[in-house]
């Protein structure tokens, strides 16, 4: 227990290297999703068979060898980064990326046909249908599976631990070789920092849920 | 097809389409072309780098490179891929029943066990079962895959019982079952076949997730792609990668595939009957497909 009290402040900076990574990927991955998931229920056919693909493909790669591409083959190809940090924003991120595309489609799925169809009969704009009837309706479907999109991406990050990057998971590798005797202490403490994110994030979730739930 | 966002396309609509349609074919092959380009200044396109895989260098055959991806590889990808999921389904199986138990005290620290191995990453729990518990690596990859995902099934065995209409647990209590029979008989059933799309893609996630041995050092496919590279030199990272990407996403799709036939058919056979159900609380069976999709 010692151990974990005198390495507290290595803790820390693990603890806002995975908020940041997990905050910038998240960012990049709602913006590259998004623009995904438009190109996944638009009308045109090639944009459509672009986003499937993208998704298809995503989903069924590990994370792990995301990361080696990004780490390990990325250099070989001609792109070298400085240090490990920005391979692992961009692999996170081109990973939920793929999750949150499916996300916004089922969202906006979700919303009923004849929604859209009364819209139009009384001469709304494809803007303003987009605007003031389907969006506002998607949104609240997307938020909770969006919410557990970035938990999972929280508890994703960790896998940037082992690609060089000193987050959380990183520090409790390190910690475990420099306190042998406190292993157990070192990694339940590693344990508590990821909780302390998650656990808030799925109650957050879950009440979301039960909101939009009633609110239909 | 009219959706929500378009009706069916008129003529004019239709040559637009078209014409975006082609410009966004262009935008796709420019990126490809990029792509093509840049690998084909790197030399990636060299036969001779992809003969690693026919002919390769340093007094190897190409069986010993393809042994070493797929028997040793994949074999060990799948075989802790494949005891995991075993005891994953029977440990979430207890774990949901423990949770829905009529008293407190096994109630709540059950859903706490749940939430918490729920909250970790996969990779921490390995570890922790290597490290701290001094498991062989096999089975603190095990370990790690089977903590996690029998928390996650049991969660998803658990909302489709709470989906079942509340007249099946009642009639079955009418006809004079008790708790457990009621369970067993007539709830469990019906749950693990309007779950089965979610509980096998929570395999391929489970698939997925035995690539973490990675990083605490367990040969999977990944370490073998990985230790051929060491072997033949890093040149080789690009074809190593195809290889090894390819191999995971065949494994993959197929059990996707599977997980959306089953969807189907599961849709098919209820279509007018049970599972109407689902629609009744509506957020939670969307949360169960989101889940499947989120559980990355």
């Amino acid at each position: 227990m010692d151990a974990v009290i005198d390495e507290l402040p290595l803790y820390w900076d693990g603890f806002l290297t995975t908020l940041s990574l997990t905050l910038l990927a998240a960012a990049i991955a709602l913006v590259l999703g998004t623009i995904l998931g438009s190109f996944r229920v638009a009308p045109v056919p090639t944009l459509r068979w672009f986003g499937t693909a993208y998704v298809e493909i995503v989903r069924n790669t590990p994370l792990t060898l995301v990361f080696i591409f990004f780490v390990f083959v990325a250099p070989q190809l001609g792109w070298t980064p400085g240090g490990f940090f920005a391979p692992a924003v961009v692999a996170l991120s081109v990973y939920t990326a793929a999750f949150v595309c499916e996300a916004v489609r089922s969202g906006i799925n979700s919303v009923a046909v004849g929604q859209g169809e009364a819209a139009r009969a009384i001469g709304l704009t494809f803007p303003q249908t987009l605007r003031l009837i389907v969006l506002p309706q998607a949104f609240r479907t997307v938020i909770p599976p969006l919410i557990n999109i970035f938990i999972a991406l929280t508890k994703n990050s960790s896998v940037a631990g082992g690609f060089f990057v000193a987050e959380l998971f990183g520090v409790g590798r390190q910690l475990s070789n420099a306190h042998p005797g406190d292993v157990i202490a070192v990694l339940l403490f590693v344990g508590v920092f990821y909780l302390i994110i998650t656990i808030p994030a799925g109650l957050l979730a879950g009440y979301v849920e039960r909101k939009v739930a009633f609110a239909r | 097809m009219s959706s929500v966002l378009y009706d069916v396309a008129g003529p004019r609509a239709r040559r637009r389409t078209m014409l975006w349609s082609i410009v966004g074919a262009l935008f796709v092959l420019g990126l490809l072309y990029l792509a093509y380009r840049q690998l084909d200044e790197r030399g990636q396109w060299d036969p001779e780098r992809w003969q690693i895989f026919t002919d390769p260098p340093m007094g190897q055959t190409a069986e010993d490179v393809w042994s070493s991806l797929l028997i040793d590889g994949l074999g060990a990808t799948l075989r802790a891929a494949g005891i995991a999921a075993a005891i994953a389904l029977a440990l979430g199986l207890v774990l949901a029943v423990l949770r829905m138990s009529a008293s407190r005290l096994v109630r709540w620290p059950v859903t706490t066990v749940i939430e918490f191995f729920r909250g970790l990453p996969v990779v921490l729990l390995m570890f922790f079962g290597v490290i701290a518990m001094g498991l062989p690596i096999f089975w603190g990859v095990v370990f790690g895959l089977v903590v996690y995902n029998s928390a996650i099934i049991a969660e998803i065995l658990r909302a489709g019982i709470v989906s079942l209409p509340i007249g099946q647990s009642e009639a079955a209590y009418a006809v004079g079952l008790g708790r457990w029979q009621a369970l067993f008989t007539v709830l469990l059933p019906q749950a693990v076949r309007r779950m089965l799309p979610s509980l096998v893609s929570q395999l391929v996630v489970l698939l997925k997730d035995t690539s973490l041995g990675f990083i605490i050092g367990y040969a999977e496919l990944l370490r073998r792609l990985q230790l051929n590279t060491q072997f033949f030199g890093q040149r080789y990272w690009f074809q190593f990668f195809v290889v090894g990407a390819a191999i995971y996403i065949t494994v993959n799709f197929t059990l996707s595939r599977l997980a959306v036939y089953l969807e189907r058919r599961g849709t098919k056979k209820a279509a007018g009957g049970v599972a109407k159900a689902g629609e009744a609380v509506g957020g939670k069976v969307g949360g169960g497909a989101a889940d499947g999709a989120t559980a990355i």
